[in-house]
């Protein structure tokens, strides 16, 4: 009677242990329209050449790709959240590009038992107390990046630098991780509205504050003015702009152009990483898309990598969340980043990188890896993590 | 805090506010002579900018593509007037306000499918690439003071239109008293198909400006459309010289509450209260402004009806 019953309660939560499941329903919510498209757009089309290398399957599994555009707005996202999980029943969510969108719909996610792989996103906030056992960042914590840049300009001697983000969480990360390593002054700190595109008054404070470096962390189509208006203010010249990856990726130069030379940034990817699968990697999603691939397309293509390695090893049976979460810490994939395993809060522990953007021998220009900022690097939230 | 920055940033906030008037006035016109409320004067901005961005990709020139955007957006809104619009003057707001916001939405996904949903790049014309000196020791960049001289030029076109000729002349009479005025003859039809052109021209010439600055995009009219409103109601509906001042107060609120409102803050607070506060309250203050403005002036600064 007893085991009659636990069955009966079992059958009732949708909990089928003997039966796979017959396809893989992941839903994907990023930013695809808008100044900030690109970003979403990459790791969508990362994702997809995952499916494709895969044989349009993730660990075994056809996969049904449900893709929503969240048009940058949080609401906008929980709309498409509630959607998934409700009426499409999604077994894995997948693709947000900002922290403040991930934020405002990851309650309703954890609380369905439902697993996210963020192939982006990575607010401190995941990292340390409100860490989940539902969520996984393939990517890097949100100050990583910036913390790599942080070592880099405190290494080459500035003492004086004028860092500006978007006043959102990951503007916060960014210059919190980027402080973490840098302990000279700093001559302004500026938060600009999120999405904004017109820096003119921030850069006449910039001018008259006669910094010896500038950090920005500015995603996107925010970043692509930025750097423009900066050019056009006279200001490259006069002082060395530094950045994340973000702000200095295969998005950024294409519409910039040549502004962008000589531009050191980091990442814990880049395309000349060599490795087998990295090769593969750029040579075809250049041909499958025809422009290059950015950091953000290496992580949707890695997200997709993470996720069949822990279906193959449930054998498709994606609803045991338990043997599938097992499956996902291992990190059981080859990433095109090379070496990568998670930590105990489900962030990764890497290698992050200095790049330079300069000409290759195409002529194009590019991003160029010229050091290692850090070996096996963790995220100083890992801590304040209970799991 | 010098004299030096403080006269950049108003030049800034100079530049803001008068690409804030070539909207505030097409709207504010509208506004005043029809008492129709056009929420879909921002789409007509995006549209202006698309259309620019178009054709400066297609003939290779910003200077030829500029005349060519604005002619079509003024054709683009005459045809909305004459065909959708004029059917909506006899409607209360309500109905104005739902219909035209079934015009953003409409605009919006029709933009989508013809030029897909990823921003378009606009370049600033090869000559107004650099900076020029306007103040000595702070270079100013080139494109950013030919909006200035833009914005002035056509604030003092407007300023004659209105004022001497015999179209600004029924405008005025349409905007003070619209029963008057039709009972004298006047052929209101005409007179707001014209109007509503010239709006939409203003509209493509505000995208085609701020268009290199920004990004020509999906959406973008609706968030500058707000400021617009603002700037409108601030002004005083229906006026003009109410447009332009609105406008210049609402860009120099909004340029030096961005850059000074948080290094004030820092003065007496801490810095990471101050740091939070700053950029939030930067963003409110032009809407302070407004509720100041109408808390002693109710009809806004420059009532068109007296």
């Amino acid at each position: 009677m007893k085991r009659i019953l636990a069955a009966a309660a079992l059958a009732c939560m949708g909990f089928n242990p003997a039966g796979a499941a017959d396809k893989l329903k992941i839903g994907f919510i990023s930013t695809l329209s808008g100044p900030a498209a690109a970003l979403g757009v990459d790791i969508r089309d990362g994702l997809n050449l995952a499916i494709k290398h895969q044989g349009g399957k993730l660990g075994g599994l056809p996969v049904d790709l449900i893709v929503g555009d969240d048009t940058f707005s949080p609401d906008v996202g929980k709309q498409l959240t509630e959607r998934m999980l409700k009426r499409d029943d999604v077994h894995i969510m997948t693709g947000i590009v900002f922290s403040n969108i991930l934020l405002a719909v990851a309650p309703a996610i954890f609380q369905d038992q439902t697993f996210y792989v963020s192939p982006n996103a990575g607010p401190a906030e995941l990292a340390g107390d409100r860490c989940s056992p539902f969520f996984f960042n393939v990517a890097w914590q949100n100050d990583n990046l910036h913390e790599a840049m942080g070592k880099h300009v405190a290494d080459k001697g500035y003492r004086n630098v004028y860092l500006i983000a978007p006043n959102y969480p990951a503007g916060r990360d960014a210059l919190n991780g980027f402080k973490r390593f840098y302990k000279g002054a700093t001559s302004g700190e500026v938060y600009t509205k999120l999405g904004q595109l017109d820096y003119a008054a921030e850069l006449a404070q910039l001018r008259a504050a006669k910094p010896d470096a500038v950090f920005i962390f500015l995603p996107g189509g925010m970043g692509i003015n930025f750097i423009k208006q900066y050019n056009a203010a006279g200001l490259a010249a006069a002082v060395p702009l530094f950045g994340p990856g973000f702000s200095a990726d295969e998005d950024v130069i294409r519409a910039v152009g040549e502004g962008m030379l000589g531009m050191f940034n980091s990442s814990q990817w880049n395309r000349d990483i060599d490795n087998p699968q990295n090769r593969r990697f750029v040579a075809d999603f250049e041909k499958n898309y025809g422009r290059a691939p950015t950091l953000y397309a290496s992580q949707g293509y890695d997200a997709g990598l993470l996720i069949d390695s822990a279906v193959r090893a449930v054998k498709g049976r994606v609803e045991d969340k338990n043997a599938f979460r097992a499956a996902l810490r291992k990190a059981d994939f080859k990433s095109v980043r090379g070496a990568f395993r998670f930590n105990s809060n489900h962030y990764p522990i890497q290698d992050y990188y200095l790049r330079l953007i300069a000409k290759d021998e195409k002529g194009r220009l590019t991003n160029r890896i010229v050091g290692t900022v850090f070996r096996n690097h963790a995220d100083a939230y890992v801590k304040s993590c209970k799991m | 805090m010098n004299a030096l920055l403080l006269l950049e940033q108003g030049l800034n906030g100079l530049q803001f506010g008068l690409m804030l008037f070539l909207l505030a006035a097409g709207l504010t016109l509208v506004f005043g002579i029809m008492d129709m409320v056009n929420l879909a004067h921002g789409s007509l901005y995006m549209i202006g900018a698309y259309l620019m961005a178009t054709f400066a990709q297609a003939t290779g020139s910003f200077w030829i593509a500029l005349p060519l955007a604005m002619v079509a957006t003024a054709v683009i809104g005459m045809a909305l007037e004459s065909g959708l619009l004029r059917k909506l003057y006899e409607r209360d707001h309500l109905s104005q306000v739902l219909a035209t916001f079934a015009l953003i939405l409409i605009a919006n996904d029709l933009v989508r499918m013809i030029w897909g949903p990823q921003a378009l790049l606009l370049d600033a014309p090869q000559a107004l690439a650099g900076t020029i000196e306007i103040i000595p020791g702070a270079p100013y960049p080139a494109f950013r003071a030919f909006i200035i001289g833009v914005g002035l030029a056509v604030a003092a076109a407007l300023y004659w239109m209105i004022v001497h000729t015999r179209v600004g002349a029924l405008v005025r009479a349409g905007a003070s008293n619209r029963e008057m005025a039709l009972s004298l003859g006047v052929n209101v039809k005409r007179l707001f198909t014209l109007v509503f052109g010239l709006g939409a021209a203003l509209c493509a010439l505000a995208g085609a400006m701020l268009g290199p600055l920004l990004a020509v995009q999906i959406g973008m009219g609706e968030s500058i459309l707000i400021q617009a409103f603002v700037v409108v109601v601030i002004g005083g509906i229906g006026s003009i010289r109410g447009a332009l001042v609105g406008a210049l107060l609402v860009g120099m609120v909004d340029t030096t509450g961005r850059a000074f409102l948080p290094i004030l803050l820092r003065g007496f607070l801490p810095n990471n209260i101050a740091d939070a506060l700053g950029p939030t309250l930067a963003a409110m203050a032009v809407y302070i402004l407004m509720a100041a403005v109408l808390y002693w002036k109710p009809t806004g600064l420059f009532p068109a009806r007296g």
